[in-house]
């Protein structure tokens, strides 16, 4: 085999590798990251940036591989937050511990909200998961019994050592990247299984699904608590990487911010909404600092004001994928590969 | 007694509340098969419009009309500029409106600040009245005769008018609209128009019932409209008024006789139960 | 010879990815009934759909000497359509009045005609159209059709579909009373009544024209019609009005 064959089947694993090497570098990547790559300010964003292509990919599995427009993703991914810090909290548990009941939390969670929202289907199934979030958010918000610390959010306490403090960074960005690549294996193997095959039935033309006999119900169901599940082991990564929950995660905003990550990247596809999450995640935290930073303080306010505030342009940028670029970013080489070829042709 | 009064009639208004933001919601679902993410967007705007109005002395009336009118131009963009040129395909019409529902917030919280601004309510609707016993703010009544209004003029307009007409037939079948030889777009533009309308005057009067305006009521009054419009079943209006009295009144009680946010609960465990037994919704509407 | 009033070639219709019509052509000429026929899953709902502009299709659809594949449904109607949809397309919420009325475009609808023709429809007006018979559903869908002075054409897909012989025959008296007025292009698997109403006959195959002609002469040639039609070894249809006859079976 010669190297381009070799780099084509094999790039994942390059990729993986450097991104395991990339706390040792020293590298400044100056207009992308504030510091060097290797210091702790990169390397939190990197890990927040691989958790949230993650969490995106996860999601993925309902809205592009089961056709399913969930909008109440944010829930799994909080139960899993809130849940592991309240058994650090207020049962003291240990972490390990306490991260696998969060994550089980969660997993029970999907499988009950999804039993139920799933007797829908469409718009009415966005509606209903759209409730349930709410509800959980909500909950958390009113801070029942002083727990979960309402609007404040919860700091997590018994942490392990070495998974705390600035000059750990480096722990968690690994622990985000090994979630992320959990991630990706559980979805790439689901996707694979003879179950994904009848996911992408479902998602094509469900009635053709149950002209065959099955019923869509149970696989649509594996497929909600599958997401749930991947989505509550990214809340636990979450509380790590933060130090602990906040309530703007139970939110309905988290959710459709999801939903931005998966369709700007391209949903449906293994790498689209990873990348999607990633430059989603990135935007955020540049254009909010931009937002705070003396270049913005200088311009008229007709540009001032809507650039101050980073959810107005990442809403007018959903607006424009939409229309401009259907297939996400995932989608681009494609397109240009067509009009390249189009091109081609006319001269 | 008293008590019970009290949380009945401001149930009842917040249920008003509701009913405006989920009728508009529901015909636009039941014609379009789109679910409008931006209606709170058109919420907010409503309310900004009539607190910036109310704020430059147009006297309250007169606020809300200006209020009312620059949410239905808005939700008449809308459609224009964003959902026409993404008809049959559904999915994408929910993305745009999922991007103006984030945008638009955004936007007002930019231009006037994140935190709420008081409302100038008007001093006749200020006070309150005695209902059997209970001293009640006024505002509730307005909220629950605006929705009233707003209920009755739809059933004319749905069942008297032509254009009612040909909404009711396009919620059962669009395509064979279009072979009776009738443009069911302007329907939509239509119905986008009498939505964004009632959402704005939702928006209005969320300000004079809360006293405040702030960027982000328009997402949560949206999330019940949503509930409510489930209950209700998809595309129906009488659906809908039932369905947003149950709600409010529930929601109000059991804020009142347990712990606060308990009430916003129990609505969505009903909206659970009530899907477990009947997955069409009170009226029977497939969705 | 006079350019017919509907003029269809070579019309394409993709749906889903599957390819439905690979070519149709056929002629409407401006008076009297056209049949079209074929086997089940031939392709005649799809091509009526097609002239139509329900589905997306390409090729070449004249109507009245203009171009219409380029319009909407809506704008191809009311250049003077009547459509019997193959399912009725009944609203079933709405009243038997408002159905009509939803259907009317012409400032003097033709509703004594409409009447005449049903009389039910009019003791009916008021019931909700989901809870009527499919006959009278199936009148509804007529008289909507024919409510309109101004349409010079109506498509009727399988308007005797599943009716029982009385009101087959109400249907049929009914078209022929529409045909003196107004060209009719007729989907039909009901032989004896092709062969009471039609004047001329197309046959789809596959999703392609395979025979146009007059349709005295198909129904004469036992053989072409038991190769195009897939009619049972009984090559005399019988001259009165039966039961739908189906053509073959898939
Ligand atoms: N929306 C669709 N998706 C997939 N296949 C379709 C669709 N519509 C029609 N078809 C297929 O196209 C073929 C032609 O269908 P059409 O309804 O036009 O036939 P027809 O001649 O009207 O049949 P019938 O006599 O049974 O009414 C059939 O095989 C049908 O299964
Ligand atoms: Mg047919």
């Amino acid at each position: 085999m010669n190297v381009p064959a070799l780099l084509r089947r094999w790039w994942p694993a390059l990729v993986l590798v450097v991104l395991v090497l990339l706390p040792y570098s020293a590298l400044p990547l100056p207009g992308l990251l504030d510091g060097p790559i290797g210091s702790p300010g990169s390397l939190q964003l990197l890990a927040l940036c691989l958790v949230f292509g993650a969490l995106a990919t996860g999601y993925d599995l309902l809205l592009g591989r089961t056709g399913l427009l969930s909008f109440g993703h944010a829930l799994y991914f909080a139960a899993g937050t809130y849940a592991t810090g309240l058994l650090l909290t207020q049962a003291g548990l240990n972490f390990w511990l306490a991260a696998a009941l969060g994550l089980l939390a969660g997993l029970a969670l999907a499988a009950l909200l999804g039993s139920v929202s799933l007797r829908m289907t469409g718009i009415g199934f966005a509606m209903v998961t759209l409730a349930f979030a709410q509800a959980g958010s909500i909950l958390v918000q009113r801070d029942p019994g002083g727990v979960t610390g309402g609007e404040e959010g919860l700091a997590a306490t018994g942490l392990p050592a070495s998974l705390v403090g600035i000059q750990h960074t480096a722990n968690l960005y690994w622990i985000a990247l090994a979630y992320l690549v959990v991630t990706l294996a559980a979805v790439q193997w689901a996707v694979r299984s003879p179950i994904g095959r009848v996911w992408e039935g479902i998602r094509e033309n469900e009635r053709r699904v149950e002209v065959l006999g099955l019923r869509p119900y149970g696989f649509k169901l594996v497929a909600f608590v599958l997401a749930g599940a991947l989505a509550a082991l990214g809340g636990v990564v979450y509380l790590l990487l933060t130090g602990g929950a906040t309530p703007q995660t139970t939110t309905s905003d988290f959710t459709l911010s999801l939903l931005v990550m998966v369709v700007l990247g391209g949903s449906g596809t293994r790498w689209g909404p990873l990348v999607g999450g990633v430059l989603y995640t990135w935007a955020e935290h540049r254009l909010a600092s931009l937002a705070g930073s003396g270049t913005i303080a200088g311009l008229p306010s007709v540009l001032r004001v809507p650039l101050s505030q980073p959810l107005f342009l990442l809403g007018v940028l959903f607006v424009i994928i939409v229309y401009a670029l259907p297939g996400g970013v995932a989608g681009l080489p494609a397109r240009l590969r067509i009009r390249a070829v189009s091109r081609g042709a006319q001269a | 007694m008293s008590t019970v009064v009290l949380l009945g009639v401001t149930g009842l208004g917040l249920g008003a509340l509701y009913f405006l933001v989920a009728s508009g919601l529901s015909l636009i679902f039941g014609l379009m098969d789109v679910l409008n993410f931006a209606h709170g967007a058109l919420l907010s705007v409503g309310a900004y419009a009539t607190w910036w109005a109310a704020s430059h002395s147009f006297g309250f009336p007169l606020a809300l009309l200006f209020g009312t009118a620059v949410g239905t131009l808005a939700a008449v963009a809308l459609e224009l500029g964003l959902i026409r040129p993404l008809y049959r395909r559904p999915r994408e019409q929910v993305l745009a409106t999922v991007g103006v529902g984030l945008a638009v917030p955004a936007l007002l919280s930019a231009i006037w600040g994140a935190d709420a601004r008081t409302f100038p309510v008007p001093a006749a609707l200020a006070g309150t009245f005695t209902l059997l016993g209970a001293s009640v703010p006024v505002n509730r009544l307005v909220l629950i005769g605006a929705a009233l209004v707003v209920l009755l003029a739809l059933r004319l307009f749905l069942g008297r008018t032509r254009h009612g007409l040909v909404v009711r037939a396009g919620v059962e079948d669009r395509a064979m609209v279009t072979a009776l030889g009738i443009d069911v777009r302007r329907a939509f533009t239509l119905v986008f128009a009498i939505g964004g309308a009632a959402a704005a005057l939702a928006g209005g009067l969320a300000g004079l019932y809360f006293g405040s305006v702030d960027p982000t009521q328009g997402s949560a009054l949206l999330i019940f409209g949503f509930v409510v419009v489930v209950m209700g079943g998809l595309g129906s209006v009488g659906g809908a008024a039932v369905a947003c009295v149950v709600v409010g009144l529930v929601q109000q009680f059991a804020n009142y006789y347990s712990t606060a946010g308990l009430g916003d609960l129990s609505v969505v465990v009903m909206l659970a139960v009530l899907l477990l037994v009947r997955p069409s919704g009170l009226t029977g509407r497939l969705a | 010879m006079t350019s017919p009033l509907l003029g269809v070639r070579d019309l394409r219709v993709v749906v889903g990815g599957r390819h439905i019509l690979h070519g149709v052509d056929l002629d409407v000429v401006a008076a009297g009934v056209t049949a079209l026929l074929g086997r089940n899953g031939a392709g005649k709902t799809t091509t009526v759909r097609g002239i139509l502009g329900l589905v997306p299709r390409s090729g070449s659809v004249r109507y009245d000497g203009d171009e219409t594949v380029a319009l909407t449904t809506h704008q191809i109607v009311r250049r003077g359509i009547g459509y019997v949809p193959e399912d009725r397309g009944v609203f079933a919420a709405l009243t038997v009045a408002e159905n009509l009325r939803l259907a009317e475009r012409d400032p003097d609808p033709a509703y004594g005609l409409v009447h005449e023709l049903f009389p039910e429809l009019k003791q009916r007006a008021r019931q909700a159209a989901g809870t009527l018979s499919g006959g009278q559903q199936q009148m509804v869908a007529i008289g909507r059709a024919l409510l309109n002075r101004g349409n010079r054409l109506i498509i009727a897909d399988e308007p005797t579909k599943g009716l029982a012989p009385r009101v087959v025959t109400e249907v049929a008296v009914a078209l022929e009373r529409a045909a003196q007025a107004v060209p009719i292009l007729l989907v039909e698997q009901n032989l004896a009544l092709v062969r009471r109403l039609a004047d001329h006959c197309v046959v789809l195959a596959d999703g392609r024209t395979a025979h146009a002609g007059p349709a005295a002469d198909l129904l004469a040639d036992a053989e072409k019609s038991r190769t195009l039609l897939g009619v049972g070894r009984r090559a005399d249809v019988p001259k009165d009005l039966v039961g739908p006859e189906s053509g073959g079976d898939h």
